[in-house]
């Protein structure tokens, strides 16, 4: 049998899993008794540890396995939930990553990964070995009572707060080296046994009698804390070969039943769920299953409905029948939220391109179907054609949705991150995260991550200051860094914030004369100043710390953001901390795009930028041609000539022109066309790592009839714009002071 | 679709080593020019060339490959400085490259297709050190031919080499 799509399966899950986990863990650490994480937690580490179990990584399941005992601990709150055990915990989750990668990567570990893995496992046998040997065995039970009593059936629990054990061991135990008493000597080290029947009942006549054979039952009254799977684990050596029944006492049965209601809203199985609330032990499920299954192969030729495992396992004596009503409810009640709640698919990334490629041939395809009909101008084609043009269109926005995802996810990563730095560091951080649930394409959200934990810890690291500082400075002694997402102009808006320091301007100034970044005499405004921690080759730590300072952070940061046709922007305020503003392009996505003509060419400006249309022609046109902006209702509105931003070499139309007024930020400016050509839902298509250093132009599109429209960039025209203007008026390079530059431009 | 169409009228039962062997030659002007054949995606019409502004000369700007957006270059003015004539015969060849290890299509613009060619490695003589017209780190080798030679291109070299990028920078920057 072909394993891998399963073992894929199991590794796509397990790093899902422990990313959860990890989210738990952080949550646990400001809410320690917030027992639904530590369920989730534990419920992480078992589904990786059962699901390695069933591949046989051995590593895997022993390690999990502790770090499974010591969850189990704290789930049952007998070891408190402290800051060392969420840091070893953490820990634990990052070896039983690295494990697994080892397992996917069919490698193995090296030195400092073993050596981290038997630390880990000492620490983890240490907690639990402070624990363990609480219970002080006592005395040995007195001999058993010639008391014959049957067996009572299932009920709804014992009267008494006590367990009621029915027990009759196999004619084979003694053979198998197994003595009765040692298992009821050991079943003391759980509690007091209250009460024993010894059932010699089964004793065959003396003639058939067999010595070797063990013919004894016990009818044991046991008063305990322990859980139900507990007390099975102490006859797990004979439980193959006796016959063993828990009755729970009547308390027990309605913690059950609570339990069962709390459980959370997984679609589980009846069977697990008895075994998550306890009343119910797994080998017992096993066993009830393997019962079930038997009993359908045996009635295969009658078509009468096979026996419900719940049944099986109330005549079984397993559970009582009012624990089991309560987990059918309940699994009703899961089923029903289930159906109406949105399912989710795991999918190929690579297929979900492929289909969008194809999705974007269909497009073109019907484009050009629909000009066809135009063309041919009968009724009933045409008329199909529109039908097919929108239900295309529909497929398309539903394919492109596809692909965006919340940078939610992203973010949260950075909780462990900003906990573990804040720890090296000294400083008391947290991180406040917003904006989660903002929408962007897959390939931003996977490349973003990296120039992110750059700058967070940049401004952990070099922002904000250390606790004393922050006291005699007036400040609350826990700082934030703060990440914030939103949609703006077309564009996606990253803000990586810290209330630290600021910029220290001075300093940049000083080290990046010392670096030779700068002249010595240079006058830099401070903006200019500012930006100097995105040249590269550039820190200001005097150290070179474990995290930031050896100066190419910042300087990849801007790179990978320009990379993704982003811009980056820093606001500060000594004393009042660093604002890092991300700017970032909806790449692939859908927009609604404004086409416009120059000549024969054609491009399209996202819709979203643009404020209004108006159209330029006589004496306007003239003033406008010499100075180089227009007054728009006592506004001046600097103008950029497209044709002659592009080098067209064209030569405008005699009689008007057009120009649509875009915003940029803060910005507004004035873009002179030919013609405007109306709107149209662009798809936007990359022009490849060719055009990557193109500015101007931000993509491209295929338009219905085949041809390919390239889309502005707004924001990268004002720029160009703006150094051209400058140059041109023999100062320097101002940048951030756009429309002033292209005033000068005309 | 016509992927790969010229090598279809390669007698299949040949392996791939043949294949390495095999070459499509086409005309830039006076020169012939030959081009692995392994390279070669397929070969269209010239048309529906959409300009990209602020690129240098030899960017002719990028085409609608079925859905798919290839940049095309403009191979006379890539290797020699002079631009080429669109007549009827001028053909866009889709050609597979490796840059920094990720595979990109790219047409280039050729005067004419010729023929495909096996040129077995001893007729391959190396490139002039100087004197061709052509820069000498484009050529991989001169192939023999009966009608003469045949100057034989590194692709990877002439549409992913690093000036390419830096050409582009600089104009941009501008």
């Amino acid at each position: 049998m072909d394993l891998e799509p399963a073992l894929e399966a199991f590794f796509a899950e397990a790093d899902e899993l422990l990313t959860r986990m990890e989210e738990s863990l952080l949550q646990l650490e400001s809410e320690p008794d917030n027992n639904e994480l530590i369920n989730d937690i534990f419920r992480a580490a078992h589904t990786i540890k059962g699901t390695a179990g069933v591949f046989g990584f051995d590593d895997v399941v022993h390690f999990t396995h502790e770090v499974e005992s010591v969850l189990d601990r704290v789930r049952d709150g007998q070891m408190r939930v402290t800051n060392d055990v969420i840091g070893l915990l953490l820990r634990n989750k990052d070896h039983i990553g690295v494990l697994v990668r080892a397992v996917a990567e069919k490698r193995d570990l090296d030195a400092a990964q073993r050596a981290e893995g038997e630390v880990q496992t000492a620490a983890l046998l240490a907690l639990l070995g402070k624990q363990t040997d609480k219970p002080a065995a006592s005395a040995v039970i007195a001999a058993p009572v010639d008391v014959t009593r049957s067996v009572p059936a299932a009920d709804d629990g014992c009267e008494n707060g006590n367990w009621h054990l029915s027990i009759r061991f196999g004619n084979d135990v003694l053979r198998g080296g197994m003595d009765p008493l040692s298992f009821l000597r050991y079943m003391r080290t759980l509690g007091d046994i209250v009460h024993l029947d010894t059932l010699a009942t089964a004793l065959p006549s003396w003639l058939e009698f067999d010595p070797e054979s063990c013919y004894l039952g016990f009818e044991i009254d046991f008063r305990s804390d322990a859980t139900k799977s507990e007390i099975e684990g102490v006859f797990e050596f004979v439980r193959e070969e006796c016959v063993l029944h828990i009755i729970p006492p009547y308390s027990q049965v309605s913690e059950y039943i609570s339990v069962l209601r709390a459980l959370p809203e997984d679609d589980l199985k009846l069977g697990e769920m008895l075994v998550l609330s306890g009343a119910l032990t797994r080998s017992e499920l096993e066993r009830g299953l393997s019962l079930q299954s038997e009993a359908a192969a045996n009635d295969a030729e009658e078509p009468a409905t096979p026996q419900q495992i719940g049944e099986i396992l109330i005549e079984g004596g397993a559970v009582s029948a009012g624990v089991v009503d309560a987990a059918l409810a309940k699994q009703k009640q899961v089923k029903d939220t289930k159906a109406q709640e949105a399912r989710s698919l795991r999918i190929d990334a690579d297929k979900l391109d492929q289909l969008i490629e194809l999705v974007g041939e269909l497009v073109v395809a019907s484009a050009g179907v629909q000009n066809v009909a135009q063309m041919l101008a009968q009724g009933h084609l045409t008329e199909a054609s529109e039908v097919l043009t929108r239900l295309v269109e529909e497929v398309r926005d539903q394919a492109l949705s596809l692909r965006m995802v919340q940078i939610g996810a992203t973010f949260q990563r950075f909780q462990r991150v900003v906990r573990d730095v804040s720890r090296e560091l000294g400083k008391d951080i947290e991180l406040q995260i917003s904006g989660g649930e903002t929408d962007l394409d897959k390939t931003v959200v996977e490349r973003i991550g990296d120039p992110l934990m750059h700058l967070i810890r940049n401004s952990m690291d070099h922002g904000i200051e250390t606790t004393d500082v922050r006291l005699s400075a007036g400040k609350p002694a826990r700082a934030k860094v703060m990440l914030n997402a939103y949609h703006e102009a077309g564009g996606v808006v990253i803000d990586v914030a810290d209330d630290g320091g600021g910029l220290n301007r001075a300093k940049i100034l000083r080290k990046a004369i010392e670096r030779g970044l700068v002249a010595e005499d240079a006058q830099l405004g401070e903006r200019e100043i500012d930006r100097l921690i995105f040249a590269p080759g550039f820190s200001t730590a005097d150290q070179v710390s474990n995290l930031s300072g050896r100066g190419v952070g910042m300087d990849v940061v801007r790179r990978d953001i320009e990379a993704l046709r982003g811009t980056v922007d820093i606001d500060t305020e000594p004393g009042k901390g660093t604002r890092i503003r991300i700017r970032l392009p909806l790449t692939l996505a859908i927009i609604d795009g404004f086409r416009v003509g120059i000549d024969k060419a054609s491009f399209v400006l996202p819709v979203d930028m643009i404020v209004e249309c108006v159209e330029l022609a006589g004496s306007i046109r003239d003033g406008a041609r010499t100075r180089g902006y227009l007054d728009m209702r006592g506004e001046v509105l600097p103008l950029l000539w497209l044709r002659e931003a592009f080098d067209m070499d064209s030569s405008a139309p005699e009689r008007r022109e057009n120009v649509v007024v875009v915003q940029f930020g803060q910005t507004k400016a004035g873009i002179v066309v030919d013609q405007l050509m109306g709107e149209h839902q662009t798809v936007i298509r990359p022009l490849g790592k060719l055009f990557s250093a193109l500015r101007g132009v931000s993509g491209s599109t295929i338009l219905g009839s085949g041809e390919i429209a390239l889309i502005l960039d707004v924001a990268g025209l004002m720029k160009m714009a703006g150094s051209a203007g400058a140059t041109a008026a023999g100062i320097t390079e101002m940048q951030g002071q756009t429309s002033r530059a292209m005033t000068a431009l005309g | 679709m016509s992927r790969n169409a010229l090598a279809l009228s390669v007698p299949a039962e040949e392996s791939e080593s043949d294949q390495q062997q095999q070459y499509l030659t086409f005309r830039l002007s006076d020169e012939s020019y030959a081009l692995g054949l392994l390279s070669v995606k397929e070969i269209i019409e010239y048309g529906g060339v959409t300009q990209v502004p602020m690129m240098p000369g030899f960017v002719r700007g990028v085409i609608n490959l079925r859905g798919r957006v290839v940049p095309v270059i403009d191979l006379a003015n890539r290797l020699r400085s002079e631009s080429a004539a669109v007549t009827r015969r001028t053909c866009i060849v889709i050609v597979e490259v490796t840059n920094d290890g990720e595979a990109q299509d790219m047409g280039i613009i050729v005067d004419a297709v010729s023929q495909v060619v096996d040129i077995p490695p001893q007729s391959v003589e190396p490139g002039p050190s100087f004197g061709a017209k052509v820069r000498a780190d484009f050529i991989a080798g001169m192939g023999k031919l009966d009608e003469g030679f045949v100057i034989m291109l590194d692709i990877d070299r002439v549409l992913a080499g690093e000036d390419m990028s830096a050409v582009n920078d600089m104009k941009a920057a501008s």
